[in-house]
């Protein structure tokens, strides 16, 4: 088979996968805000509502699609697919799992795994910081710029996390990370660098409790105030993703990845995965239907007050125990 | 800084959580409401209905006092005479228009206590959505009951409808027990249903 038909197919069944696991992602996260809120959630399209989120693409696609009169026409129409694309462009290197003989499940095998991630990752902001700028209005306006000051001082810590995962690993490829926590995961030893991750990614998703930008009850839906229709579904759709796609990392970089805990190999390495995912993603939820917004100053209070030096402890001790042991 | 005590406080957060994740596996009071009713109080004042006699006569006398007390003037009457070929009415007169605008309407139940023969009556009908404004007024064709809603038998004749004579719809309609008051009305099936509506509400078990 060629390169190129074996990675269009790959790309083509990944694309299926991780748009549903959006579709369900959303269902599920609105069932748990639900049942967290003493509601029942959707349930009327569809056994247990389970076709909500067909009817709600119906529905985002038949609405019109409507641009402000200032807008800048170019770069408001370009910023949903910014968002998009780098949302799904991270699934490219994302291993899922390996088979027997040690190949891993996953579109392309990079070497820098880690920092294509992150290098993504971080373009993912344009999106968000365009489509609030093009939209030519105030809201939009100040949460791009929110969202720009938060995602990089939370981009720091979230680099400086991962870094103590590369000390230990001796390896920036995602599976040869996810081999070297066939003893025990990175989460017992860089427990410090998990917490810090986790936090900064809910901040790099701009989820609750750190959902500044979008901020309904201060800028009426943030970035994407102006969006309607087709092109709002698509920010929609790369929030999800993007909550995903830190769920993966997470899963990869400190809960092992595919491999099984307690030596339960019955199950699969790539259920594993999705098992730990899931718990991860519901984890993201049930922040979100915990925890009230921060204030903006506090936000970047504790982002460079606490978790960069925390961080940085954190690389500094790993290293120096990295370093006499190893 | 008291902001900072309570912002790193992992401990608060723990907790915080403990409380949403209990809350996931509580009894939820939604009552899913077209397929399922919520019972209201028997003293609900809603959609208004005209009554007959029996013999299949109207109550209305045609004297407009439920108009003359309405707060909300919503409602219209015009009487005519009776003509002895034709009577509507045991009385002299009858309403030969009769209209209240459910718009204006603040359903407080004054008609229902003003009027004499007690023909206009409160039912605990509540749904009366609709697309048009005008459909909002409630002619005498839609208020009054069809002759053949008793089913072969006329309302008061019926086991616990509400009794011919005057001044008794208030002390029957203050009854807690729904079959022996407006049970036996021609909108007694919606009652029915709400009345099921609350059995399921207290007895989950009992809907399968």
């Amino acid at each position: 088979m060629p390169l190129w038909l074996e990675v269009l197919i790959k790309s083509v069944i990944l694309l299926f996968v991780v748009v549903t696991s959006f579709a369900y992602a959303m269902l599920a996260e609105r069932k748990i805000l639900g049942w967290m809120q003493l509601r029942p959630g959707p349930n009327r399209v569809g056994p247990w509502g389970l076709l909500q989120p067909a009817a709600d693409a119906a529905k985002l696609i038949l609405k019109e699609d409507l641009m402000p009169e200032t807008a800048d026409p170019l770069l408001y129409k370009l910023a949903p697919f910014i968002s998009l694309l780098t949302a799904f462009g991270v699934y490219a290197i994302i291993p899922f799992g390996a088979s027997a003989s040690g190949q891993t499940w996953a579109i392309g095998n990079v070497n820098a795994g880690i920092l294509l991630i992150l290098a993504i990752g971080s373009l993912g902001v344009y999106g968000i910081c365009l489509g609030g700028w093009a939209s030519g209005s105030k809201y939009p306006l100040l949460g791009s710029v929110r969202s720009t000051a938060q995602m990089i001082s939370y981009e720091l810590a979230m680099s400086l996390s991962f870094v103590g995962v590369l000390v230990l690993a001796g390896t920036t490829s995602l599976d040869g990370i996810v081999n070297a926590q066939a003893r025990w995961w990175f989460v017992l030893p860089q427990f410090v660098g998990c917490i810090i991750y986790v936090i900064t990614a809910v901040a790099e998703t701009n989820r609750a409790p750190f959902d500044l930008v979008e901020a309904e009850t201060e800028l009426v839906a943030g970035f994407h105030t102006e969006y309607s229709g087709l092109r709002f579904g698509l920010f929609f759709i790369a929030e999800y993703v993007n909550m995903l796609t830190v769920s993966c990392i997470a899963t990869l970089l400190f809960f092992g990845g595919w491999n099984a805990p307690l030596h339960l190999t019955f199950i699969p390495g790539v259920a594993w995965f999705v098992i730990k995912v899931v718990c991860f993603m519901f984890f993201y939820m049930w922040l979100r239907a915990t925890l009230p917004r921060l204030r903006y100053d506090r936000l970047m209070a504790f982002g460079w007050k606490v978790l960069l030096p925390l961080a940085t402890l954190n690389l500094v001790v790993t290293a120096v125990v990295v370093a006499y042991t190893g | 800084m008291a902001s900072r005590k309570h912002l790193y406080n992992p401990g608060a957060i723990l907790k915080g959580l403990s409380i949403t994740f209990g809350f996931m596996f509580r009894k939820r009071p939604t009552i899913e409401y077209p397929s399922r009713k919520k019972q209201h109080s028997p003293r609900f004042h809603g959609l208004h209905e005209l009554r007959r006699y029996a013999d299949g006569k109207e109550r209305c006398i045609g004297c407009e006092l439920c108009s003359s007390v309405c707060p909300a003037n919503a409602i219209t009457v015009i009487g005519a005479e009776n003509s002895p070929d034709d009577r509507r009415s045991p009385g002299e007169r009858y309403a030969a228009r009769y209209e209240i605008d459910e718009l204006r309407c603040i359903f407080c139940g004054m008609c229902e206590e003003a009027c004499p023969t007690d023909a206009i009556v409160l039912t605990p009908r509540f749904e009366m959505a609709d697309y048009r404004r005008g459909s909002f007024i409630y002619d005498k064709d839609r208020l009054l009951v069809p002759p053949d809603a008793g089913v072969g038998m006329p309302p008061d004749d019926r086991p616990g409808g509400i009794p011919g004579d005057l001044g008794r719809v208030a002390e029957i309609k203050s009854t807690t027990d729904i079959d022996s008051g407006y049970g036996a009305t021609w909108r007694g099936e919606i009652l029915k249903n709400q009345h099921e509506g609350l059995a399921i509400l207290k007895n989950p078990e009992a809907d399968k």
